[in-house]
């Protein structure tokens, strides 16, 4: 591995209202890794995954990405940063007034001012990355949800992104979907995508990644290898949790 | 003079000619106005608290008098401030900007049309807005678009479907109000069965005419606008 890791989280605090939702996070990412974040709700998960691309800038601390700061970019080129960081959100977030083959194509066309039928192009080739040529013409109401959130895996990837967020990507599916998306991150985390992931899947974190992140109250309060996550309620912090979500999941 | 000759040889081509100077009336103002209406919602749903307090209050004076009265005002009020800027600023030499305020009939018509829908459009797209969820906006700027960008692209297109109904009920409207121009001596429909009327006493031709020619005028606005919103509407859930 390269010495300079590709995306590095350094001290990053974030204030909303005079809470500390945020407490000095720092964590880094190599090229091709795939690291896992898990805690309780509230714990500031999605809010560091919103840090750092800088859709919240946090109120001390910075993000590198491939060595460059995101601090001392101006507006114009955090927009450039954005575009090197693909983001996956829990509720999806697709455009509504769009199909699936436009959704994927509106930030190649606005964003990277490709031409319409270029755009379409890349985009029909990404949907069917994630299976859903059929789907192209179809609108976000009238998906599933899993395959909703393939279309926004899709809309993310178009953009050639150099590191992924994915904001617990099934934690809105229905259990019988997630296997479809869990499928298509798995694929491309062994293609060499590198990934930081929240989720509560742990079963799925345990086989693909090598460390994992314990969030509680805004801090990293545990980091390891999957391994971690074992020995049960008397083990450390993040043990403690697998277990109480294993109790109610029954796994 | 037969009544069939009447017809013929004056109040048809008399309103006629009205009819043409509405729709040069109406369809500025509609597009302005909603365009207006677009920019003043967004600002109120996601500007700086500075811009809403003032946008609110632009909508609160604009939906909160008559229309009558505001034509009256950028037609015969604003000479006034006109005459009292030219006393003072023409003994200190400035160049005669009082000027722009003397409007034509025309350009004050349109100027309070569009003021006024303006305002009531800022309602539509406003709520249309708030109702979209926010993640679409951020979903946008996370793909690398900017803040305007992300609006002139997802949110405008979503909230104009969402208002579309709304905003079609005001055009609407707004082809009715446009007999107002009558206080501000331009002679559209209105005014043109008001002078036929009173030059040959047929009040009850003149402005039954007048009104069908309004709900010709709504018809076929009313058609359009359906079209539109279906052509527009994000499509429902399909059914299996």
């Amino acid at each position: 591995m390269s010495a300079q890791p590709l995306l590095e989280v350094s001290h990053v605090s974030r204030i909303i209202d005079g809470k500390t939702i945020l407490d000095d996070v720092s964590l880094s990412l190599g090229r091709g890794e795939l690291k896992v974040i898990i805690g309780p709700s509230g714990g500031g998960k999605s809010t560091l995954l919103q840090c750092v691309n800088f859709l919240q800038p946090p109120d001390s601390g910075d993000v590198f990405l491939d060595g460059q700061s995101a601090r001392e970019m101006s507006r114009q080129n955090i927009c450039a940063f954005r575009q090197k960081i693909g983001m996956i959100f829990q509720d999806f977030n697709l455009f509504d007034h769009l199909c699936a083959r436009d959704n994927v194509a509106i930030a190649l066309q606005k964003v990277k001012g490709q031409k319409k039928a270029l755009a379409r192009q890349r985009a029909m080739a990404e949907l069917e990355r994630v299976g859903l040529v059929e789907q192209a013409h179809l609108y976000p109401s009238q998906l599933s949800g899993g395959q909703k959130q393939r279309v926004s895996l899709a809309r993310a990837l178009a953009m050639d992104p150099m590191v992924m967020l994915l904001d617990e990507p099934t934690s809105a599916l229905d259990p019988e979907l997630i296997g479809e998306v869990l499928n298509v991150i798995a694929q491309l985390s062994r293609s060499g995508m590198t990934m930081l992931m929240v989720t509560h899947q742990i079963g799925f974190a345990r086989h693909l990644t090598k460390e994992i992140i314990f969030m509680e109250a805004g801090r990293v309060v545990e980091t390891g290898p999957p391994e971690l996550l074992e020995g049960g309620p008397e083990g450390g912090r993040a043990a403690a949790f697998c277990a109480k979500l294993a109790e109610v999941t029954g796994r | 003079m037969s009544t069939w000759e009447f017809y013929k040889e004056f109040l048809i081509p008399a309103t006629n000619k009205g009819l043409w100077v509405s729709i040069q009336l109406i369809v500025p103002s509609a597009l302005l106005g909603l365009i207006l209406g677009l920019l003043v919602g967004a600002g109120r749903a996601m500007g700086p608290k500075s811009l809403k307090k003032a946008l609110n209050f632009y909508v609160a004076v604009f939906r909160g008098t008559p229309l009558v009265v505001q034509l009256v005002m950028w037609f015969y009020g604003l000479p006034s401030l006109a005459l009292i800027l030219e006393g003072y600023l023409k003994p200190l030499g400035w160049p005669p900007i009082w000027q722009w305020l003397l409007l034509s009939p025309y350009a004050a018509a349109v100027l309070g049309f569009t003021l006024c829908s303006g305002a009531y459009q800022s309602e539509y797209i406003r709520g249309a807005i708030l109702s979209i969820k926010k993640g679409q906006f951020l979903a946008a700027q996370a793909l690398g678009f900017s803040r305007s960008q992300a609006f002139w692209s997802i949110t405008a297109p979503v909230a104009l479907r969402l208002a579309a109904p709304g905003c079609g009920n005001e055009i609407i409207y707004l082809i009715k109000y446009s007999s107002l121009a009558l206080v501000v001596t331009v002679v559209e429909i209105t005014g043109q069965a008001k002078m036929v009327a009173s030059l040959y006493f047929r009040h009850l031709e003149c402005y039954l005419l007048a009104a069908l020619y309004y709900l010709a005028m709504v018809t076929v606005a009313t058609l359009i606008l359906r079209w539109l919103e279906k052509k527009l509407a994000i499509p429902e859930p399909a059914r299996e």
